[in-house]
């Protein structure tokens, strides 16, 4: 009998991945194209999606063969994506009406400021478990409905389809299957997350005709067949990339969580079947539905700025010449020696949601070296994290036990000494660095019965690395006073005009 | 004898350049006062940046004389970034090979860890990267010391067990089967009943950055006869050049 492996496609916002996975969940081969970003105006952010689905293509057979397989010993495809970029194409011709509009895009920062003055706008957020901000598709396709001519009236005459990446890719996979899933569908604010379908008071809300919108599925079980890029095989999953790292660190119970650490940083903790109503200034969302089971819903907790302050240390102050540095500069002192950075370059995200906030530098003295400043910079990520998982346990009432971590920040062991010290919790690393097309693999792989259960999946991952908490309990409360303080300071720069 | 390589003296002359110079300076600048071609000068200053010899500033695009160049005499590789850029072959290892694996370089005489991934077997362990290691005695240190100039420098050679290489003309005879061979083991050399296998991580020009090895029981890193396992020795030695591909060394 020959091998069969399991195929993940990882579409991510500046590149596409196909990575073939075998039984045990190990990586096998991997192939990646770049896509180009479009920037048409400050703040606007677009990509041709087009030119995303040609790279699939591509990237298909490349996978494949890197691999030494054939797509018969493919037992599923998985779908990864970047979460909230919208895309409209023509139901007849599959053509994009124009490029999608990415999930950093601002452009519609003035339209969210209407909708929320609006009545019912606080009936919507409680639907969806969001915030009304610029963040999420649902304002971004009231836009395009606003802003091309006619799109309204072709939309409503069912000419003219829209969806995320997920149901692009799925639509051209399977050569006109219009569906989307349960994750993907709980970040375009249309959705009611108790009853995992389009909400038609949120629909009516943004003025969204229903027939543009895909079928709401669960992210696991079986869309389709492909007819391109992996013909005869199943699509067997489709989630959002932080949902899919979610899976693939295999958080299926609740209390279980999982940052991943780059550019920003995203915090997932399992809430269980019932989605829990976010007071603390985080989102909720749906983790990911097996079909025929209920939904499991889950808190998240984004940091807009961690990997990107390293980035910001190394290439506007120069102070290092490459981002593995940072450890080795903070390790020339044995504290931060009073200094704090809190790098609220743009306001600050979650749990405060201030805008009008920017980063401060504050305990200076003459003493402070570059040292103490690599050593802020660190633990700026550190209580940060704190922040996160601290409104996560008012929020939900489960308390941490250890949280995995994954992404490029891990190979940083000060840093993941100071996140375990500061959360006084076990930090554990897997044995599998990419964690988000490893979930969209198992979840595609548990749907046509690859894997048995969610228990196999277990019996897949393994500790590559450990840090236990060391900080004394009274200079972690000391220290979390003095961060505190430091944010404070950051609060109310911008003022208004 | 062999005759001079023309590249490496206009290299030469470059740096002089440089240092001499009174701040950063141009290519044109760089080539006109070595009367070389600006292919050829440009060519010239792209190895050197490589290699941290020379940098260049953003913005201007000029040339000056590169940090490297301070820290001849030290690794020139940050411990942190070697980490960093070995990480990704260093767990499909583990994976492979079912046992733990840790990176290691030299510090002053000694093998300091700068990476550590648990056997795959979710029991307790415990990271020991920052640990300093005995450069004769185990099979990270020994692919080490094979590979340094001056070979066998290790100050004293204590005996940790029974089977601890001790005399001098015996390590450098072990330390010669290591450049014979590309790959290094210790087999109950360290601790009894524990067996290591190690192979060279090279940086640009064949230079030896580091080591990177599996270690385990006795019985599961050697066969009966005590040798270690062909497949444990591939294993090792593939992902040595992974990460030796990915610092810029060439293929071998």
């Amino acid at each position: 009998m020959t091998e069969s492996y399991v195929v993940a496609i990882d579409q991510g916002t500046t590149s596409t991945r196909c990575i073939v996975f075998d039984r045990r969940g190990q990586l096998v081969s991997l192939a990646q194209q770049e896509h180009k970003q479009y920037f048409p105006k400050p703040g606007w952010v677009e990509h041709d999606a087009m030119e995303i689905w040609r790279n699939v293509e591509r990237l298909a057979p490349r996978a494949l063969q890197r691999a030494g397989i054939t797509s018969d010993q493919v037992a599923a495809v998985g779908i990864a994506n970047q979460r909230e970029t919208t895309v409209v194409w023509d139901r007849r011709t599959g053509r994009p009406l124009d490029h999608a509009i990415v999930w950093q895009d601002t452009r519609t920062d003035a339209l969210v400021h209407e909708l929320a003055a609006l009545p019912g706008a606080q009936a919507v957020t409680d639907r969806c478990g969001l915030p009304l901000a610029t963040y999420f598709s649902g304002p971004r396709l009231r836009w395009m409905l606003d802003h091309t001519p006619g799109l309204r009236e072709r939309a409503e005459r069912g000419e003219v389809l829209c969806g995320t990446m997920e149901t692009w890719l799925i639509w051209n996979l399977t050569g006109g299957l219009h569906v989307t899933d349960v994750t993907n569908a709980s970040r375009t604010m249309l959705m009611d997350v108790r009853a995992l379908d389009w909400s038609p008071e949120s629909l009516a809300f943004f003025g969204i005709p229903r027939d543009m919108l895909p079928e709401v599925r669960p992210s696991v079980g079986v869309f389709g067949t492909a007819v391109a890029a992996f013909p005869g095989v199943r699509i067997g999953a489709a989630l959002g990339d932080q949902q899919a790292a979610l899976f693939g660190q295999t958080c299926f119970t609740p209390g279980e969580a999982k940052c991943t650490y780059g550019t920003g940083s995203f915090l997932l903790l399992n809430t269980g079947t019932e989605p829990v109503r976010p007071e603390n200034g985080l989102l909720s969302t749906v983790a990911y539905q097996i079909a025929g089971a209920p939904a499991t819903y889950a808190l998240e907790g984004s940091i807009a700025i961690t990997g990107s302050l390293v980035q910001w240390f190394r290439d506007q102050l120069e102070l290092i010449s490459s981002a593995p540095e940072i450890e080795t500069l903070a390790r020339t002192v044995a504290d931060n020696g009073g200094c704090y950075i809190v790098p609220a370059f743009s306001g600050l995200y979650a749990p405060h949601w201030r805008s009008e906030a920017r980063g401060v530098i504050v305990g200076l003295t003459s003493y402070i070296t570059k040292g103490h400043l690599a050593r802020a910079v660190l633990e700026a990520t550190a209580w940060q994290t704190r922040e996160v998982v601290d409104a996560m346990a008012r929020d939900s009432g489960l308390a941490l036990k250890t949280l995995k971590v994954d992404g490029g920040m891990t190979a940083d062991n000060l840093l993941m000494q100071i996140i375990a010290d500061v959360l006084d919790v076990p930090l554990v690393r897997p044995l599998a660095v990419e964690t988000v097309s490893l979930g969209a693999a198992y979840a595609a792989g548990l749907a046509v019965g690859y894997w048995p259960d969610l228990d196999g999946l277990r019996s897949n991952w393994h500790i590559a690395g450990q840090w236990m908490p060391a900080m004394r309990p009274e200079i972690r409360e000391t220290e979390y006073a003095h961060w505190r303080r430091a944010v404070e300071r950051t609060f109310d720069w911008i003022q208004p005009a | 004898m062999p005759g001079t390589v023309q590249s490496i003296e206009r290299a030469a002359a470059i740096l002089r350049t440089l240092a001499g110079g009174p701040g950063r300076l141009g290519l044109s600048e760089i080539a006109r006062s070595l009367d070389l071609a600006k292919g050829t000068t440009h060519g010239i200053l792209r190895t050197l940046q490589r290699v941290g010899f020379v940098e260049q500033d953003r913005v201007s695009g000029h040339y000056q004389l590169g940090g490297a160049l301070l820290h001849l005499g030290t690794s020139y590789l940050d411990i942190n970034e070697l980490r960093s850029r070995s990480i990704n072959w260093a767990d499909p290892l583990a994976a492979r090979s079912g046992e733990a694996v840790r990176i290691g370089t030299v510090l002053e005489g000694r093998v300091l860890v700068v990476h550590h991934v648990f056997r795959p077997d979710d029991t307790f362990q415990t990271l020991d990267v920052g640990s300093l290691l005995p450069l004769h005695a185990t099979a990270l240190g020994k692919v080490l010391l094979a590979y340094r100039a001056g070979g066998a420098t290790a100050a004293q050679l204590d005996a940790y067990t029974r089977k601890t290489v001790i005399s001098k003309r015996e390590l450098s005879t072990a330390l010669d089967q290591v450049r014979e061979a590309g790959w290094g083991a210790d087999v109950e050399e360290l601790t009894l009943g524990q067996a290591a296998v190690a192979a060279p991580i090279r940086g640009y020009g064949g230079l030896v950055v580091g080591a990177i090895g599996v270690s385990g029981p006795v019985e599961r890193i050697c066969d009966s006869r005590y040798r270690p396992r062909q497949h444990l020795v591939t294993c090792v030695r593939d992902a040595a050049r992974a990460v030796s591909r990915d610092l810029g060394a060439a293929r071998q």
